[in-house]
Order: C-alpha cells, then structure tokens, then sequence
C-alpha cells in the first residue's frame, strides 16, 4: 500500500509498484490534465511537481511518490483563483490544441518558483524538455514573462473568477 | 467581399419554449477533388450550419468542423454573430454531432432545435435541407484550411444575415414602422425615433412566421463590427487547467484500456502470437489477434503495455521486407528517367513552348531536390474509446472526420451505420492525422468481443510506425535563362502527385512553363500532412527560383519581385515580408537570410528567415510572416497559426525524416523523429494585408514556405545549397566559400 498526497488529498493506493506515476495519477486517480506524451521523458507533456520539482511522471515509479507531495495541473489554482501562468496563458492565448500545455504549464510554475525574475536562456533552459507541436512558443516565452510581472508586482493582477466565462465552446 | 452568389436553403420557426431556429443549407460551387463524387446531383447540400436564438437572447451557433487549436469555433461564430449584429458576449457554440444524427434529417431536425418531437409546420422546408445531406456522409471533414473560407464564408453569415432580416422584418410589424427606421446592434433592435429598444429575442415567435429572405445581403468589411477583432478563444480556459477533455481523457464505468502493436512492415499479417507468458500477468483480460496487429486488453494501460511487449508474435511475409529507403528513391529516379524516355508525363501545367525556349537560351540551369517521408506527431497519440452494447457501438474519440469514421466503423463491424454514435472530443493535434480512422476501427473491433468499454492507445512508437506518411519525392528542374538572367521556360518533372492540384503552380511571369509528373508509388501509406502538397513542392519551387535568382547574380528578393511585375497581390505580400525584414539591413557574421512566397488554400504567405550558423550549428533566429488570406476574420488567430504553421514547418525542414529500412519504419519516438523546442524556435512576427480578395485558410498556408527560406538562408550564409531535406543531414560546418556559381 503506497500513500501519496496529490495536491493535498491523502490517497492511499494497491498498485504495482512499477507502476509509473503517470498511469496512476491519470487511471486510478482519474486526474486526466496531466498528458502521456511519448513514455519516455522526451516531449514533457506528463510534467507533475514532485515536492516542487518537475519530473516527467511517466519515467517516475510510483514508488518514488510514496510518502511524498505531488501537484498536477489540477492542483495548480488556489482558493479558486488561477495561478498567474494560467491567467497570463490566458492574456496570451497560448494554447492551440492544448494537449502539451497541463506540462508547459508545470514546467514554467517550477521554474518561477525558484526563479521568479527568468532571463530568455533561463525560460530555454527551463522549458525545452517541453515539446509543444502546435507552435506555441514565442507565446509561452511571452506568458512566462508576463505572469513573471504579476508576482513581480506583488498581486494576482485582477484574478478571474474560474467560474465564469460563457457556457460551454464544445460539446452540447 | 458580400458576394454571395450560391443558392442556398434557408428554413426557419419557432421551437419548444420560444426559441427561433434558422438553418442554413448551401451547395458548393467547387466540385473538385474529393468533393465531387460525393455530391449526387444539383441542389444536394454539402453544408449545415443552425443558428438558435433562445429566450434569453443567448444565440447558438452549430458549427460542423473539430476544435484542434485552430480557434474554428470562434471564428465561425464570429462570421454569424456579425452577419446577425448579436452581442458577441450572449455567443454560445456547439460542435455538431456526427454521422446519422446529423445527416439523418430526422434525428438531426431533433439535435439541432434541442426537441425529439419536431414542430410539423417546419417538416416540408427543412426535411428538404437535411434529406440533401444524407447525401454528403463522410463529408462533415475539418481540413483543407476549409472551415472559414467555405463554411464560415457561405453559411455561417448567411445564417446570421437571414435572421437578422427576419428580426428586423418582424420588429418593423410590431411596432407599425417602416424596416428602414430600424437598426440592429450588439443583439437588440432599435427604433430611434420613437426611442423604442428591445432584444431580439422578442421578435423571435413574429421572425418565425416571415418568409425567410432568399438572399439577404451580406456586409461589407466596413461595416464589420466583431470580424476582424480578437476576441478571447472560448477553448482556452479549459486548456490551462486540464479540464479540457481529450480522447485520451474519456473515463467511462467499468473501462479497460488496450495496447496494440501492428505488424512493423505495411502489409504484412500476423502468422502467429505466443500467449502463455502474458496471458496470466497482472491486470490481463485478452489478447487479441486483429490479423494485422495484436492488441492486449487490461485493467490499467500500463500493464497492456508490458504484456503486448512479453507476448512473441510473428508475421508473414507481404513482400515488401526487402525494401529500404534507398531503393524507394531510385524507383522514383527511375520512374522519372522512364517518363523521360517515353515522354509519358502527366501534365500539370503546360503554357507556351517550353521545348523551343530551351533551345533559345542562352543558359539551361538544373537542379534535383528530394524530400523524405513525414510523419505527423501529434501531441496526444492515436486513440480511441469504443463500448459494445446490444449491437450498437459507441466511439469516443478525437477526429477531423467523425462521419466518415463512423461509416468506416460501421463497415467494419458489420453492423449499420445508425448503430454507430461518436462523441468528438478535444484533438491533441490533428495536422490531417485525424482524418483517417484505422486506429478507431481497432477499438471497435476489440470493444466488439468485450463486455466493457476499451480504451485503445497507441505507444509512441505506434504512432511513429504506423502513421499516413506525407510522400517523399523527387522533383527535378530546367531552366532557360536568357542574357538577362531571367527564366524564359520552366520544366518541372517529379514523382508521387496528391493534391491539391495547384500545388507545383508557381506565380512568376515564365512565359512558356512544363510542369508534369508521373506515378511512382511505394508500400508506405500516405496521408493528408498539414499542407499536403503543398509542403514539398513549395520547397521545390521556391529553391530553385532562389537558384535562378543566384545564378543571375541578383538579389533574391528583387530577382522575385521582377517576376512578381503582373501579379501584384503576391508582390505586396513579398514586398511585406522584406520590408518588414528589413531586408537590405546587413547582416552580423554568420547570419544569412532567405526569403520565399507560396500561395496554397487561397491564401499567400511570404517569409523571410534569418538563421545564425555557427560551427556548424543552425539557429532560426527570426522569422517575419506576410500573409493574405483576403479578410482575417480573427486577426490574432491568423498570427497564432502562421506561429503554428513556420515551427511545423520549420520542424520538419530542420529535422523531419522517416526512413524505411526491411520495409518498415526506422523511427520510433521524439529521440529519433526530433522536434524543435523552445531554445531553438525563432522569433516570429506575422503582418497580415487584408487585400478583399476571395477568404483563403489559415491552418495551413503558413508552412509551405518556411523551408525554403530556411535553406535559401542557410545558403545565404555558407554557400551551401541544400537540396535535400531534412537540413540535419547536412554537415554545415564545413568553411564553405560563398560559391555563388555552385549550379
């Protein structure tokens, strides 16, 4: 029996503990935000913190996340409120397909969450483990500096509230 | 723009709880390609689209083409809600259903109006509209850059414009005014001179017993108020808190997940599968023998994963396990000397006298390209969820072709089409992929002997190895260049045609041109790759004017630009592209810059890249895009695929290769099919001229022309002319002298 605690909940878990991460996170979990991508930690769509740190969870036994604190996509907003990459994705449109962006996404808030004031070749550096193909990345380069401005101004710059926004863009 | 010459139906009344329905049938004027086998007969209908004005003035838009990150959604609804004047914040839209619900005009009367028990005063015209489009099954395809120039263009603002003539129609009676004192704006009518106002909404029940106007009048792109500006996409919340769902992503009760591995030569079978070391592993419901592929079904994907790869499978023989890629490319070269011999060409284009002109020259230059196969490398790999119950089967699944998947399903399980339901969800990349349905029929035919719902997702690897291949080709050129340096007469000759046909055209004032091709087809499967054609014989044709250009020691762009002296349109695109380059600007050491211009789904795209190459190690510094789709109904959507469409293309260029070695694919995952990051993506600004002409696409047009002007760059800067595609195969290290006499 493994315990792990994503984005604060306490799940205690009967799996194989070869397992990666990846599959338990999105099957017995059924948190889908975060991607399988490629299986082989080449492309960053599978991007979770693992006590902070980025890993690519579909390489991650399990069994490195027993006892140990993990935050998905869905875990990234708090009190209801967006974390600024999200808003600043938002401002920026950054997603096409968005299939890559729950990694993008994780990719960039590890990296401001040590180094809040990025240079161009700390976002390269940062985030070029992160495929995205539909070719968002002048985007994401400019959302990062963007939410990087908003913790830089001390305030979530006029949060939006999740739950608006009109009705639904797809599926009826 | 407001030209609107085809016929199209138009129906309307009032359904359950007081909402006005309007629908839309047009039929195409192209009947080219694909289109036309389909279409039976005049007045058959090819697209639908329904607008809804509910009681609370909210306005649904039906739109019939996938979200894949190309902003459709939102563009189209931004066509209808300018046409209608509705206020853009009470826009809703709503993917249309695939297949029977949709081209069965009982059934899709009853998604569409939201109400099984359809109002009988709207059978006779409507059951006409969607009776039409029973006809057009497997047509409802989201590609071909389509979506805005044709659906958008010929029935999301005729739908808006309809109704809104009937709104105002209908408010002039209730009011006891004259239509002309009445204006619409941001989803209300007015009536100034009495100061009278109400929302649309009110006049919905009198709109719906109005005729419906023919032809009512389109606007002109002055009096635009919604297209044209960027609004926010209404897909992107969802997108960056995982809530989006993907195929991947459907979670239904009881469900197994399947792994599939096919045999690794196209056409082969399988001859054999060993079971006893797999069957009694962790999590392992069956395995499956689909003939051409094993598939294992599991508690958890993973597991499916480790058992498909324990389990010993072996394949017949089809013949094509002694091909490598080598012998593919000199089939081609072969093939071509035989056209040759033979003069036994298909003719693409044919003006003038290409022959005589080739002996008037003063100068015959030549040159060879080819390109490799590509693969497509969506984000999110091929899969599909598919549940079998009581002779019905339903798919979840992403895809650019949901009635056409869901006929081929239906063909292959035996069963009737109305017996297939599938559910659109989210694509995680589409480029053309998505358009064919092998990996879907999989699923069908393992949920089929299943008492559960399965999930099949394929590997990486998979789907590497079992794409739809953009060709590889060759393509060879002549030129007649006279004192001047400027071509007299083109000759094109190359191998493997698809579409779109226009594909090899080229813009540039040659009087006497021959552009011919012959067939030369391997046992790789081929498939739609963003731009099609497009994306190799841009690369062909823009080379080799850049050779000319060279050759005639001119400046590349100028060199273009005399050529471009009748065709203006695509000459304030280039002129554009260079400007906004600063393209006479010198240079840092190192750096060089290419330009080139194409012209595919009606739109023309220009661009000039700037590359720094040092040691041998390229990189796409800056790209700066000029495009001319004739209207950008979404001008910031326009830039973000012209963004999409040079990093796809660029990706490629750079390091694109599928190769074939013992008749099967060599590559497997992004460690050897690379991808371009984001250390080594250029900078990239987009301009874009709204010039009125006809509305072209834009999910595609922006990649055909990047690579060319990134080997028209790289030449710029050492000398070396690359002619052979994917540029990583090239050692750019060496102190190549700027050769400017190299053809």
């Amino acid at each position: 029996m493994l315990t792990l605690t994503i984005n604060g909940e306490v799940h205690e878990l009967d799996v194989d503990p070869a397992t990666p991460l990846l599959w338990v996170i999105r099957e017995q979990l059924a948190l889908t935000g975060t991607k399988f991508g490629c299986g082989i930690a080449q492309c960053g769509a599978c991007t979770v913190h693992l006590n902070g740190a980025p890993v690519r969870s579909c390489v991650t036994p399990v069994t490195v996340a027993d006892q140990q604190k993990i935050t998905t996509i869905e875990g990234l907003a708090t009190n209801g409120e967006w974390h600024p990459l999200q808003q600043a994705w938002i401002d920026e449109q950054v997603p096409q397909c968005g299939y890559c962006q729950s990694g993008q996404i994780m990719s960039a808030a590890a990296l401001l969450a040590n180094n809040p004031n990025p240079s161009d070749n700390d976002i390269d550096q940062a985030m070029s483990g992160n495929v995205c193909r539909c070719g968002t990345y002048g985007r994401i380069r400019k959302g990062i500096k963007r939410a990087a401005a908003t913790l830089a101004a001390g305030e979530s710059s006029e949060p939006q509230d999740r739950s608006a926004g009109r009705g639904e863009s797809r599926h009826g | 723009m407001g030209k609107w010459t085809r016929r199209a139906f138009i129906s309307s009344g009032i359904i359950a709880g007081g909402t006005l329905a309007v629908g839309v049938a047009i039929r195409p004027g192209d009947r080219s390609g694909k289109v036309a086998d389909l279409i039976a007969a005049d007045g058959a209908a090819v697209f639908d689209v329904w607008l809804k004005l509910a009681p609370d003035n909210t306005v649904t838009a039906i739109i019939p083409h996938a979200e894949m990150g190309q902003g459709v959604h939102t563009s189209l609804a931004m066509m209808l809600a300018d046409e209608l004047d509705a206020n853009w914040d009470e826009v809703r839209m709503q993917e249309a259903p695939a297949h029977k619900e949709y081209a069965n005009y009982a059934m899709a009367k009853g998604y569409a109006l939201g109400d099984a028990d359809f109002p009988a005063f709207l059978v006779d015209t409507v059951d006409g509209v969607f009776l039409t489009a029973t006809r057009m099954m497997g047509l409802q395809i989201t590609g071909g850059s389509t979506s805005v120039k044709t659906t958008g263009q010929q029935a999301m603002r005729v739908a808006g414009a309809a109704t809104r003539s009937m709104l105002l129609q209908a408010a002039a009676e209730e009011w006891q005014v004259a239509v002309s004192e009445l204006s619409a704006s941001s989803g209300r009518i007015e009536h100034p001179a009495s100061h009278r106002s109400a929302p649309f909404a009110a006049f919905a029940e009198r709109a719906a017993s109005l005729p419906e106007p023919a032809k009512p009048r389109l606007k002109t792109s002055s009096e635009f108020t919604i297209m044209g500006t960027s609004p926010a996409r209404l897909d992107v919340p969802a997108k960056v808190d995982g809530s989006a769902s993907f195929g991947i992503d459907v979670r239904l009760p009881g469900m197994k997940f399947a792994a599939v591995k096919a045999a690794p030569v196209f056409g082969a079978r399988i001859a054999n599968v060993r079971n006893e070391s797999v069957q009694n592993m962790p999590g392992v419901r069956r395995i499956v023998n689909l003939g051409d592929a094993v598939a294992v079904v599991a508690d958890s994907y993973w597991q499916a994963e480790q058992a498909l790869a324990r389990l010993t499978v072996s394949y017949t023989e089809s013949g094509n396990e002694r091909i490598n890629q080598s012998d593919i490319f000199n089939q081609f070269t072969a093939d071509l000397d035989k056209a040759v011999a033979e003069q036994a060409f298909e003719t693409d284009v044919k003006a003038g006298d290409a022959a005589a002109a080739f002996t008037a020259g003063e100068r015959i230059i030549e040159a060879e390209y080819r390109v490799p196969y590509l693969a497509h490398a969506t984000m999110e790999p091929m899969n599909c969820t598919a549940w079998m119950r009581d002779g019905r089967c339903e798919l979840w699944t992403g895809t650019q072709n949901p009635l056409g998947f869901a006929l081929e399903v239906a063909k292959a399980l035996d069963i009737d089409a109305d017996d297939v339901t599938l559910h659109n969800q989210y694509l995680g990349g589409g480029f053309g992929r998505r358009a064919f349905p092998d990996y879907a029929i999989q699923a069908a035919r393992i949920a089929r002997e299943s008492a559960y719902p399965v999930q099949l997702i394929w590997s990486r690897a998979e789907d590497t190895r079992h794409d739809h291949y953009r060709q590889a080709n060759i393509s060879r050129f002549r030129a007649a260049i006279n004192a001047d340096g400027m071509p007299l007469a083109w000759e094109n000759s190359y191998v493997d045609k698809h579409d779109p046909a226009e594909a090899t055209h080229i813009p540039y004032g040659i009087d006497h041109q021959l552009i011919r091709y012959t067939s030369s087809q391997s046992h790789v499967p081929w498939g739609f790759w963003r731009s099609v054609d497009h994306s190799l014989h841009a690369f062909f044709t823009e080379s080799f004017i850049d050779e000319l250009a060279i050759a005639a020691g001119a400046d590349p762009y100028t060199y273009r630009r005399q050529l471009l002296a009748n065709n203006p349109r695509f000459r304030d695109v280039l002129d554009l592209a260079a400007e906004k380059s600063d393209w006479q600007r010198p240079l840092p050491e190192n750096f060089g810059r290419g330009i080139a211009i194409h012209r595919s789904f009606g739109t023309i795209v220009a661009q000039v890249l700037e590359v720094e190459i040092v040691a041998g190690k390229l990189i796409a510094r800056r790209a700066v895009c000029a495009v001319d789709a004739g209207y950008a109904v979404h001008p910031d959507g326009m830039k973000a695929q012209m963004e999409s469409g040079i990093i796809y293309g660029l990706t490629a260029a750079l390091y694109g290769e599928i190769s074939i070695r013992d008749g099967a694919v060599q590559q497997s995952n992004f460690h050897d099919y690379p991808m371009l990051r984001m250390s080594e993506a250029p900078e990239i600004e987009t301009h874009i001229i709204n010039s009125g002409e006809s509305m072209g696409g834009a999910g595609e047009p922006g990649t055909p022309a990047i690579a060319p002007a990134l080997t028209n760059a790289i030449f710029d800067a050492t000398g070396t002319r690359i002619r052979e595609l994917p540029v990583q195969r090239h050692d750019l290290s060496k102190p190549d002298l700027k050769a400017r006499d190299v053809v």
